[in-house]
């Protein structure tokens, strides 16, 4: 109580001498490509609040994920502003360095229902504290090459109808022009895996942190039983994502499908296969699954020094629906803001898609994502059943006891 | 006497106190950067970390929030299916793999450039010692082309010869020669600029001397240089366990954090990194850092053991 009468008292004093025309400036910490988006709504803040200056730091993603952990550690170095990614929102949420935006002088409470509902669940701690305001998030879809479906004579609606259909579409494409269906059986581990979850569930463990891994969950045996059947039936391309290998192989579209965030189009459109214009289309992932892949948030660490124009700059980014639009539009950054998202663009096609209306999809499958909980041993778990999946690809492991293993170590290591 | 008492004190104390700080303190204060920077980067550190090895600590509950466990990190890292044995058997594979060759063929290589190709031995030792020097980021980049599955020079090569692509980055076997390749590309020069110097240290006239008893080349390798080497082969072997142990960077670039197709090159000094950064279990991670550094004692060990008993290192 004493503290959020210190606060309210150094928010007015703040507040005094801004009104007195005080150059103020104010450190925001991001990371490639969110620190485009900002820059695309400087010119906006500084036309508003010309005396607040912005000093944005960029670093690498993991740099500046690594950066921000030792800052919150220490308690130094840390920025007004900080930008989380969903990899790190929940590991962050349980920490205890940033600001709860439910108390006042925020009472984030009231703009909650504003956004997308499964992002404020990822910002939100174990203890109800919301730590981060989402900005952007990335719906989940399955992205096809159209000619090569058209090649091959298959119906899209295959592709997403079951996971078996998927699969069957995936031979006769492979059968009738040589393209491979996924890039690696990996994968469809990752879809299976995350989508279909039940309420209080999360990818590795669920509310109570109970370990969900293991031979007997139906989830994971049909994950890793559906990748190891796209393995042995010669059906991914073993290729890695982010590698020459991905970019290529969207370049000469052998590989038909790919399952990703909204953000891919727009990745592949700038750089990665920029002359494969209108050979894309996207829909929504097999079975009825709605996942969400990457997001971003803008927290306040509770030691920053100026708290009152961070949370200012923050509602900016986040709940400005003309700012939200423009890091839409110039940076592809799907906005988190449900207003934002009603907007006349949405209605347009997507050239890059051969004009589909894609946006209203992905708004769609973005407003069917159920939250999903987060524990502070994902990044443990991830890691390893990634590696048992990979044995049961490679070395022939059975899947039980890859699975079995698999639970025995998480166990270990979550404490 | 209130007029001669402040002349003599006060003239003497001042020259005596420049004498003092000059004699005494100025040369602590020269040395003084060295002490302090390594206090605060090199032994602080070092503490912290053996006080975290036996605490369960989450950087992101700031300092002070650390919950004292005992030898838990420990017993959890020696648990008999964890990661760090594996990452430990990584280890050790891809530092024979890159190790042994790179002694083996730098040995003998120095020996040729010191024996017949004298004239241009600075120019050889400048092209040798150019992968060490390199950027870490370039060389992998530079191998990462080379190893392309699809696009790479290696399976272009072998295409030509009819044999089909292998996935050197892929495949969970081949993955660790494929960085073992790098890390022996990387560091065998250096190995032979050592070794070079080495063998200028041996006085010609021993070669001489065997010359006139009609030793013949490959009876002076092994009977003159190799015995008079031992004392650099044993600090070169030093250097590449120490540092094979210990690898990060190339295996890191190369194949990515988690280490590639089933962490298959997973190093430990990886394994540390991901544990404390990634997963934010500072205790555990540093627990497996003092077992790491255990590790590279007792290898250290066991090559002085070799070569004192091998007498060659007195």
């Amino acid at each position: 109580m004493k503290k959020i009468a210190m606060f309210a008292l150094v928010s007015a004093l703040l507040a005094g001498t801004a009104h007195a025309q005080d150059k103020v400036t104010i450190t925001v910490a991001a990371f490639p490509s969110l620190d485009t988006s900002i820059k695309a709504v400087l010119p906006a803040w500084n036309k508003l609040h010309p005396n607040i200056t912005i000093k944005l730091v960029a670093q690498e993603f993991a740099d500046h994920h690594n950066a921000m952990t030792t800052a919150l550690a220490t308690g130094q170095g840390l920025p007004d502003v900080m930008a989380v990614e969903i990899g790190y929102v929940g590991k962050f949420a349980e920490g205890k360095g940033l600001e709860d935006l439910n108390k006042a002088p925020y009472s984030a409470e009231q703009y909650k229902k504003l956004f997308t509902p499964f992002t404020v669940a990822q910002a939100t701690s174990a203890d109800k504290r919301f730590i981060a305001m989402p900005t952007d998030i990335g719906p989940g879809t399955l992205l096809y090459r159209k000619d090569v479906l058209d090649k091959a004579g298959v119906d899209p609606a295959q592709l997403n109808k079951s996971w078996e259909s998927y699969l069957a579409a995936g031979k006769v494409i492979k059968a009738k022009t040589g393209a491979s269906l996924i890039n690696t059986a990996q994968s469809i581990y990752g879809v299976v895996s995350r989508t279909n979850l039940k309420a209080g569930e999360g990818i590795y463990f669920d509310s109570k942190n109970n370990l969900l891994v293991g031979p007997d969950n139906a989830r994971f045996l049909r994950a890793f039983t559906l990748a190891k059947q796209v393995r042995t039936e010669g059906l991914d391309a073993k290729i890695g994502e982010w590698s020459n290998e991905w970019y290529d192989a969207f370049k000469k579209g052998t590989v038909a499908s790919q399952f990703s965030g909204a953000w891919l189009t727009g990745s592949l459109e700038s750089y990665m296969a920029p002359d494969t214009k209108g050979l894309w289309r996207v829909e929504n992932l097999p079975e009825g699954g709605y996942a969400s892949w990457g997001g971003s948030f803008y927290a306040i660490p509770t030691a920053a020094k100026n708290k009152q124009w961070a949370w200012e700059f923050i509602k900016f980014m986040t709940m400005d629906k003309s700012q939200q639009l423009a890091a839409f539009t110039i940076n592809g950054a799907f906005p988190a803001l449900l207003t934002a998202q009603n907007d006349n663009i949405f209605s347009q096609g997507v050239p890059f898609l051969g004009n589909q209306k894609a946006r209203v999809l992905w708004r769609d499958a973005a407003r069917k994502t159920q939250p999903i909980d987060v524990n502070k041993y994902d990044s443990v778990a991830d890691q390893i059943v990634n590696t048992e999946l990979t044995n049961v690809l490679e070395q022939g492991k059975d899947i039980k006891q890859a699975l079995t293993d698999a639970r025995t170590q998480i166990l270990r290591r979550a404490r | 006497m209130q007029e001669r008492v402040p002349l003599p004190t006060s003239r003497p104390r001042r020259r005596w106190s420049y004498d003092r700080f000059q004699q005494r303190a100025a040369p602590y204060m020269f040395v003084s950067p060295f002490f302090i920077l390594f206090l605060i980067f090199g032994l602080f550190p070092l503490g912290f970390s053996l006080f975290l090895a036996f605490h369960l600590w989450n950087p992101l509950d700031g300092l002070g929030n650390w919950q004292y466990v005992g030898w838990d990190n420990f017993k959890l890292a020696l648990g008999a299916p964890d990661q760090f044995w594996v990452s430990l058997k990584i280890t050790v594979w891809i530092g024979l793999l890159s190790g042994v060759p790179q002694h083996l063929i730098a040995l003998p290589l120095a020996f040729v450039i010191n024996q017949s190709l004298r004239r241009w031995q600075s120019g050889i030792s400048t092209i040798l010692f150019l992968p060490y020097i390199t950027n870490a980021v370039a060389i992998t980049i530079v191998f990462g082309m080379l190893y392309s599955e699809n696009l790479g020079l290696l399976n272009y090569a072998l295409s030509v010869v009819g044999l089909g692509p292998v996935r050197w980055l892929a495949q969970p076997d081949l993955v660790p020669v494929s960085v073992a390749v790098v890390v022996f590309w990387r560091y065998v020069g250096w190995n032979v600029i050592l070794y070079l110097s080495g063998l200028q240290a041996i006085s010609e006239d021993v070669y001489e001397a065997a010359t006139v008893d009609g030793a013949s080349k490959v009876q002076k390798f092994f009977y003159i240089t190799l015995p008079l080497l031992k004392p650099m082969m044993f600090y070169a072997f030093t250097l590449t366990i120490v540092g094979n142990m210990q690898l990060f960077e190339e295996p890191f670039i190369m194949v990515g954090q988690a280490g590639g197709s089933g962490g298959a090159a997973l190093t430990s000094a990886m394994h540390i990194f991901n544990v404390a950064f990634r997963d934010l279990d500072m205790g555990y991670g540093s627990a497996m850092a003092w077992l790491l550094f255990l590790a590279i004692f007792v290898l250290s060990m066991i090559n002085n053991y070799l070569f004192s008993r091998g007498g060659g290192r007195q």
